[in-house]
């Protein structure tokens, strides 16, 4: 055999099969990889369920976290460890409701501005700085909540300090989203609009926005579900706390807290299971509505 | 540039009208004409020729941008447009572009109504039903959307959506109307439709249309102007520019030797 095969037109033949071979050979890479890397996913997902849904029920959505002591008895019985999580879903909920009203009109606002003014100097430094918020580590986000909010404002850990630091983590991605949802809305859906003699903020709030809308809430919904698990920075600012709060002022828990806390007490093993279980599944059906309102834009 | 002894009194009057979008450089350059009321003036030309930047002069839309620039006078009804508000000036010139653009978010109903409920303008129910009776009718879509005038428009064919977006510049009750290519992004039979149309609304409205589409312009228009390079090389009755044309650059292009 030589060395070198010259592609002489007697090879052909022999090229169009190493061609096929090839193909084949990445085919079969392709497959493997993007089967080794969904596995991972679904044996989280399977070993939560078994695990978690044992402790699912209805006290588990009702009331709050068990002191150390009543899981202890608990599990010494055999029994489930009795309590729940309200006080997370609850902190959870009120920050993620507190960072939403900061972060959605501001985020928006920032959005429309650099869909505005695009190739503007400023603009270009305002994205690029939203960028680097998007990839700046969250417990940094955390420690400047804790300096701005905890430190000046609440005067102690706050349900606020923790929206606030959510909220900044949230704004990057509503910002980006809503000037690419409008970056794919037709200049001429504007230009009808100003044919017909609309002053220009109109046309922003009655015919960008709602036409956008679907484009929007997928943003939302997405930013939302990345911040829903979010831990380091609330171990900052929300501290957390052992009953349901609705105060603003006062340390909350969240579900991502109350698992690190499960995590450090070696009696609530089957809570940390459980809680999981349950902000995988809300993390993912957010997800899920996210993706069928983007469906349905289309 | 020759001028046609007018017989009717002209609508819309263009002097000495200039259009760049970047310095030295005219996509209109020094065109002076008269547009007259209740016929269809076609604007014809090879792409490029400026033929859509005089349309969008009429109505200042280009104003938005802050690059282009205008130069020149344009009168409607003898009043400068330039002394218009942008509300006034698009109530009394409406215009329809080149792709359906109805409002998406937007009932079949609010679509044609928009021009009210966007700037605020209140109306009573009864009256605003009429204009979007009235408006729909024109067009010939009333009777087959009449059923669903709540419903979003994009269930609309193609040229279902032009007709719409034809009644929402109907429903001021406009002067003028100006079209860009508007039948281009439609099928022969749409077309058709939206060429008869427009030649039965010359009746009640002056309208400009451009088209890239000489047997178009040669089928319903009055008047002709044929512009090349930014310039108005011809204007005149359109049975006279298609069978006689004065320019050599017009013979030209009319025989499709260019453009």
């Amino acid at each position: 055999m030589s060395k070198v095969q010259k592609p002489d037109k007697g090879s052909l033949k022999g090229n169009d099969q190493r061609r096929a071979a090839k193909n084949k050979i990445f085919q079969a890479l392709v497959i493997l990889f993007a089967f080794i890397a969904t596995t991972p996913i679904l044996l989280i997902l399977f070993e939560l369920i078994r695990k978690g849904m044992k402790q699912v029920n209805f006290d588990f959505f009702t009331k709050v976290a068990p002191d150390s002591w009543e899981a202890m008895t608990a599990i010494s019985q055999g029994k489930v460890i009795p309590g729940g999580i309200l006080n997370g879903i609850t902190g959870t909920f009120i920050m993620v409701i507190v960072a939403s009203i900061i972060a959605i009109p501001i985020g928006i606002l920032i959005g429309i501005y650099l869909y505005e003014h695009g190739e503007q100097r400023y603009a270009g430094i305002l994205r690029d700085i939203s960028d680097i918020l998007q990839g700046a580590p969250s417990i940094v986000l955390g420690i400047i909540a804790y300096i701005w909010v905890v430190k000046y404002i609440t005067h102690g850990y706050s349900a606020l300090a923790g929206s606030a630091s959510l909220a900044i983590m949230m704004l990057p991605l509503i910002i980006r989203s809503t000037e690419e949802t409008f970056k794919m809305i037709p200049v001429s859906i504007i230009e009808a609009g100003l044919a017909l003699g609309v002053p220009y903020h109109k046309i922003i709030l009655r015919v960008l926005i709602p036409t956008g809308l679907s484009g929007l809430t997928t943003g939302i919904l997405l930013a939302l579900s990345r911040v829903i698990g979010e831990t380091a920075p609330l171990m900052l600012t929300a501290l957390g706390s052992p009953s349901v709060s609705f105060n603003l002022d006062k340390p909350v828990n969240a579900v991502p807290l109350l698992i690190w806390q499960f995590y450090n007490d070696p009696n609530m093993v089957n809570l940390i299971w459980s809680s999981s279980l349950f902000l995988v599944a809300l993390v993912l059906a957010l997800n899920l509505i996210a993706k069928q309102i983007a469906a349905k834009q289309k | 540039m020759n001028k046609l002894i007018i017989e009717k009194k002209p609508i819309l009057r263009i002097q000495n009208l200039f259009v760049s979008y970047e310095k030295d450089k005219y996509a209109i350059a020094d065109v002076s004409v008269d547009i007259k009321k209740n016929i269809i003036t076609a604007i014809m030309g090879p792409s490029g020729c400026g033929k859509s930047s005089l349309l969008r002069a009429l109505n200042r839309m280009h104003e938005l941008y802050p690059k282009i620039e205008t130069r020149g006078k344009i009168f409607l009804n003898d009043k400068d447009i330039s002394k218009l508000s942008n509300i006034e000036l698009r109530r009394k010139i409406g215009m329809v572009f080149q792709s359906p653009n109805p409002f998406p978010s937007m009932s079949i109903y609010d679509n044609v109504i928009a021009g009210y409920k966007l700037n605020g303008i209140r109306q009573k129910k009864a009256k605003r039903d009429e204009i979007v009776e009235k408006s729909l009718k024109d067009v010939a879509l009333w009777n087959e959307v009449k059923d669903a005038l709540y419903k979003k428009g994009n269930f609309l064919s193609g040229g279902q959506q032009q007709r719409l977006c034809i009644a929402r510049a109907l429903a001021f009750q406009p002067d003028v109307i100006l079209l860009d290519e508007p039948a281009s992004a439609l099928d022969p039979v749409s077309t058709s439709k939206i060429e008869n149309l427009l030649v039965k609304l010359k009746k009640e409205y002056t309208i400009v249309l451009v088209t890239h589409n000489m047997a178009q312009a040669a089928r319903i228009s009055d008047y002709s102007m044929f512009m090349y390079l930014g310039e108005l090389i011809e204007y005149g009755k359109t049975k006279d520019l298609f069978t006689n044309p004065s320019n050599k650059r017009t013979e030209e292009y009319l025989t499709g030797k260019f453009g």
